[in-house]
């Protein structure tokens, strides 16, 4: 209990005397300025030219980070609880699928309706049948997969994104992607209901402790089958625009979310044990996944370095904010 | 009080001990019942059925998974989850592109220094869990990404060539083993010719599991794995050495991956930073774990259940190749499979007489 005095006063930053919540922001807001700093000093001196400070270029880094974003933003509501969402790389893929084969106006619902079903199938697995979500969400990507290739025989699917979709995604409006609205839209929502209305009080109590919920008469299964269909329905938001964006589905295009989702979440302050963590902190980590990796290319990184860079940052990340308590009794 | 009486009373508990056992480790047992069910068809049906060639072909494919289940296994006991097995077995693949070359003694050394390397992936895990306190889930998420980059940086592009005489030795027969090592009269001896069919890589399997598995679940340390999977605080309590016992976890756990990726270069001769395979490979082996009827909330279970557990996910794919089922369509069986085999050990969910036991 010692520890936070012990820190201000080697330490005399307010950094560490923020809410314990709070801290984990503060730090990768921090992290994201020394980015752009140590970017902006490498550019200049290499280039001659600040790419990084540009606003175009900036926006252009945010338009790619909002599929991200939006992903992110349905996994956080399901860390919070203390599970966790692997179907998501095939959800992502077959919400694209199905809204550029279906296309026409019913394109964007028929990409969400992916993400309704397979939010109600993950919810019933994890919620009703108990089975563990890393492995039943895992299962039901595997099945999600297994649809998709039957459905496109495993090729790229030949479909196109609608107007609307390429419109959502892919065009601008006084200089700003509309991506970055919807996913400031879904920011939104989800920081509405996290703090605004009792479902998001119940996902914080369940992430503590399922029984003590449960005992003060949350409905908590409800209540996680909610949260699963939140996760993939934001996943399939983020297909759809990600199949706008790139004008086509393609086989794969939801792998690289997982992973990055997870990692912006836990950099961001959310306990991956579930109960503990602000959805800004979720943005910030976005934010700073995005543009280490736009750094990274600038630089020309190689795929090997990148790999390397990546992880040392999340471990040191964690390193200063994400230690766990030590096991006493 | 007579002898007779005694003895039927022994007999008697050693029955009842037996049923206690079986009720023990049910998991496992449901799996063994399972894959030889599901392998005797296999091979009903298979055109060359019950011959050395498929075995040693099945055997071949099962063994690199079957070594990241047993990995997988020792972290989830103490419900843990190692991210980064795919990833160490795709880094030490990349290294034995580059050692398994030159004289016997050469591609000896590059064995042990690719052994090496996975231990020691799997010891700064360990490192990372125990001594930063983060989540082995989240650590081995971002040192699995550090591993693949170090394949990468390896191997940019898929190559390397391994000593041909090796892979021939490890990839078929015993016979063909010891022909190739000019032992046991080239495998022709006669005493030997009762376990000359056997695959070599079978036999490799057995070894690991029963020289490394076995004594390490029966040492203090193996048993402190069960404990904590149980309860960390009454283990804590009870003056287990929890630190020493997650370091050894992960470190164990890296071995078996070092393993699993020593083979898979052997085995395809060549080395090959493959992100998604990687990735596909962890899944699959927590995929194992599960199916091999070890809990992911720690304290019950074992490798050799993964073993099989592996076995069943494997020939399931194998049946699918000849009973002709259209390969679109295979990727979908497979995952149904997958999530009806771990959705039945959910059943348990309908017995519960009271809610409460469900939020253990």
């Amino acid at each position: 209990m010692s520890t936070p005095a012990l820190k201000t006063s080697i330490i005399p930053l307010s950094l560490f005397q923020l809410p314990r919540d709070d801290r984990p922001i503060a730090i990768a807001a921090l992290f994201i300025v020394a980015i752009l700093v140590a970017g902006t000093s490498y550019t200049l001196w290499k280039f001659g030219s600040a790419p990084l400070l540009s606003p175009n270029y900036l926006m252009q880094q945010l338009q790619v980070g909002s599929f991200l974003g939006v992903v992110a933003a349905g996994m956080m509501v399901v860390i919070l609880l203390g599970h966790i969402d692997l179907s998501v790389p095939w959800t992502l893929a077959a919400a694209a699928m199905m809204a550029t084969a279906v296309g026409g106006a019913w394109a964007i619902p028929a990409g969400l309706g992916v993400g309704l079903l397979v939010g109600i199938i993950n919810g019933i697995g994890v919620a009703y049948l108990r089975v563990p979500s890393m492995i039943f969400t895992l299962g039901v990507n595997a099945v999600m997969r297994g649809l998709m290739v039957w459905h496109t025989g495993g090729f790229a699917p030949q479909t196109a994104a609608t107007d609307l979709m390429r419109f959502l995604a892919a065009e601008r409006s006084y200089g700003i992607p509309h991506a970055i609205f919807v996913w400031a839209a879904v920011s939104v929502v989800v920081i509405v209901i996290l703090q605004r209305t009792a479902l998001g009080r119940y996902v914080y109590a369940i992430g503590n402790k399922e029984a003590a919920a449960y005992l003060a008469g949350v409905a908590t299964r409800r209540v996680i089958l909610t949260a699963f269909v939140l996760c993939s329905l934001t996943t399939s938001v983020a297909g759809v625009l990600l199949a706008g964006y790139s004008t086509k589905a393609y086989q794969g295009m939801g792998d690289a979310y997982l992973l990055p989702a997870i990692a912006a979440v836990v950099i961001g302050g959310t306990n991956i044990l579930g109960g503990r963590g602000r959805y800004l902190g979720t943005l910030v980590g976005v934010i700073l996944i995005v543009l280490l990796n736009s750094v990274l290319s600038i630089m020309e990184m190689p795929e090997a370095g990148r790999q390397i860079i990546y992880g040392l940052v999340i471990i040191s990340m964690l390193l200063v904010y994400g230690r766990g308590e030590r096991v006493m009794s | 009080m007579s002898d007779a009486a005694s003895t039927g009373r022994q007999a008697r508990r050693n029955g009842s001990d037996l049923v206690l056992l079986l009720r023990q480790n049910a998991g496992l047992v449901t799996a063994v019942g399972l894959f030889c069910i599901v392998y005797f068809l296999y091979h009903l049906k298979h055109p060359k059925g019950f011959s050395t060639q498929v075995l040693v072909q099945n055997s071949n494919e099962i063994f690199s998974l079957a070594m990241l289940a047993m990995a997988q296994t020792v972290p989830v006991l103490m419900a843990g989850l190692d991210l980064s097995v795919g990833a160490v077995m795709t880094m030490v693949d990349c290294i034995a592109s580059h050692t398994l070359q030159g004289s016997a003694w050469q591609i000896a050394l590059g064995m042990v220094a690719c052994l090496a390397a996975g231990t020691l992936a799997g010891f700064l895990n360990g490192c990372v869990v125990v001594y930063g306190r983060i989540q082995p889930i989240i650590a081995t998420l971002a040192t699995g990404a550090i591993y693949i980059g170090i394949a990468l940086f390896l191997r940019p592009t898929p190559g390397g060539k391994l000593n041909e005489d090796l892979n021939w030795a490890s990839t078929n027969s015993l016979e063909d083993f010891a022909s190739t090592l000019g032992i046991f009269e080239d495998g022709k001896a006669n005493w030997f010719q009762p376990i000359a069919w056997f695959p070599t890589s079978f036999v490799l399997l057995l070894l690991v599991a029963l020289v490394v598995w076995v004594p390490f679940r029966r040492s203090v340390t193996g048993r402190t794995i069960y404990a904590v999977g149980s309860a960390e605080g009454a283990a804590y309590m009870s003056g287990l050495n929890i630190s020493r016992a997650k370091l050894t976890a992960f470190t164990l756990a890296g071995f078996f991956a070092g393993v699993g990726g020593l083979f898979l270069a052997i085995q395809t001769s060549s080395g090959n930073a493959d992100i998604p395979q990687a990735g596909s490979y962890t899944l699959n082996s927590i995929a194992s774990v599960v199916i091999g009827g070890t809990s992911l909330l720690g304290g019950t279970g074992g490798a050799i259940g993964s073993i099989f557990g592996t076995c069943i996910l494997r020939v399931i794919s194998f049946n699918f190749r000849i009973f002709d089922i259209a390969p679109l369509l295979q990727p979908l069986f497979e995952g149904i499979v997958l999530l009806a085999a771990v959705s039945l050990g959910a059943l348990g969910v309908l017995r519960v007489k009271n809610t409460l036991e469900l939020f253990r």
